[in-house]
């Protein structure tokens, strides 16, 4: 009686989770691990500030990519400061499900679709990140997504917002910008910024007055950067 | 007799199927900025599918003419043609930085996606928008952030010229008259020649000359630009 009790409170609370989580739980004596996929779509919505390549996890509750007030990673560092997303795939490795590289730079005004497939657990979630290669360490993506909930056919529309790595100082000098605005330097282990990932204030320019930099005033930009939609295949 | 019957037939039909799904909404927009002004606003409400606009995609001719000279009849039209139920211009005329506009909308069982538009004056093609939202069914009062958007269809030389024909270089007017002249334009490409955010716009503190007729201490914006309160009753 007491155990009907708790199972039946069991199944109330995570009520929800158990409707993605069924194929775990029949009885029949193939029970082999469900497979789901998902289509991520990115649109950069900005005027000048082309998308590095997407650096794309599909994982636990145990990972995320980043935590506004907190030091970057030196894999987040390298997506931020130079656009490349090698050691982030490869730190997410360590502990995570699925990891993909977008298939290269989006363009302003251009979409990437990807599809990423994953084993089906109870807390999945979807990482995302990519440089705006016009700046010094500005990315924007999506962080820790719960995608456990979505039935499949599901889609989500997301606007997301530009930040700053924080790892490095937002001088816009050529030498360290490395997009096509200024073919500087990417990567610098050097943090010489506040070392902790927050808001992006946006880039000034040298239209508005900060002299030296290599930015004109098409490369600034608000919020949101780019839209996202996650729809499930499967 | 078999005429009446008919009749009866299609009026009654006419009553239960319209009325009984259709929604009766009280919209209201107010304009978040600091001095920038919308033009007369296009407000629908159509079946899913249809759009002003989609982010990531050419504009139309239709809304090229609205987001360069506020001219909505393309768009009125296009919508129209979809039968969407419209409101066209409820403020008559534009609304101001800090106003507020409120009208009635009553939409069809089949219209259940809110789209609208209105260019930002001063600016070459940016407008503020709302592409096929799902209008809620439920009653109750909803509230939506709106952001700012560049047609990506003329570059943002930001030059006050009166020009609001699409195609034609400039900005059509600065309805609040803090404008300079003679400015010598901010640049002369669009780089982005998809719908997309707007960056905002440069301005400078040159009344009579520099590269822009707009003032960067009046003109400026942050997104969102708007915020939309739909109340389904």
């Amino acid at each position: 009686m007491d155990m009907l009790k708790t199972a039946t409170l069991a199944l109330i609370v995570t009520g929800p989770l158990l409707l993605t989580g069924c194929d775990h739980n029949d009885d029949d004596d193939n029970d082999t691990t469900a497979r789901v996929s998902y289509e991520l779509k990115v649109t950069n919505l900005t005027a000048a500030q082309p998308l590095s390549p997407l650096a794309v996890v599909v994982h636990d509750s145990s990972y995320g990519m980043w935590s506004v007030g907190s030091s970057a990673s030196n894999g987040l560092e390298q997506l931020s400061e130079g656009g490349d997303n090698t050691e982030l795939l490869s730190e997410a490795a360590d502990n995570s499900v699925v990891t993909m590289s977008g298939g290269g730079v989006i363009a302003p005004g251009q979409s990437e679709s990807l599809i990423i497939e994953a084993d089906e657990t109870s807390d999945l979630a979807l990482s995302f990140a990519t440089m705006l290669v016009n700046t010094n360490d500005a990315f924007t993506g999506l962080n820790a997504i719960d995608v456990s909930g979505m039935a499949a056919g599901s889609s989500r529309q997301l606007l997301i917002r530009a930040y700053d790595a924080g790892t490095e100082a937002n001088s816009e000098q050529a030498s360290t910008v490395p997009g096509p605005a200024a073919g500087g330097e990417g990567y610098n282990p050097t943090r010489d910024d506040r070392d902790s990932v927050g808001g992006h204030p946006g880039v000034v320019t040298h239209d508005d007055g900060l002299s030296g930099s290599a930015l004109n005033e098409s490369h600034r930009f608000d919020n949101p950067v780019a839209q996202v939609t996650i729809t499930r295949m499967q | 007799m078999q005429k009446e019957i008919f009749r009866a037939l299609a009026l009654a039909g006419a009553l239960v199927t319209t009325p009984a799904l259709a929604q009766d909404l009280t919209i209201s927009i107010t304009n978040l900025t600091h001095g920038s002004y919308f033009t007369p606003l296009l407000v629908a409400a159509h079946a899913g599918g249809n759009h002003f606009f989609q982010l990531g995609t050419s504009a139309s001719t239709n809304l090229q003419a609205m987001a360069e000279g506020g001219d909505i009849s393309g768009l009125s039209t296009d919508m129209s043609a979809v039968n969407a139920d419209l409101v066209e211009n409820p403020v008559g005329g534009l609304l101001a930085p800090g106003a507020t506009t409120t009208f009635d909308l009553t939409n069809s069982a089949t219209n259940d996606h809110l789209s609208l538009a209105a260019m930002v004056l001063p600016t070459n093609d940016g407008f503020v928008g709302v592409d096929s939202l799902s209008i809620p069914t439920t009653p109750g009062t909803y509230h939506y952030n709106l952001n700012a958007y560049d047609a990506g269809t003329e570059a943002n030389d930001e030059v006050i010229n009166g020009a609001g024909a699409p195609g034609a270089a400039g900005v059509p007017a600065d309805p609040g008259s803090h404008n300079g002249t003679g400015a010598t334009g901010v640049t002369t490409s669009e780089t982005n020649t998809h719908v997309h955010i707007h960056r905002g716009v440069l301005g400078d503190s040159d009344q009579s000359g520099g590269v822009s007729d707009l003032d960067s201490s009046v003109h400026r914006w942050l997104n969102p630009v708007a915020s939309l309160v739909i109340t389904v009753n």
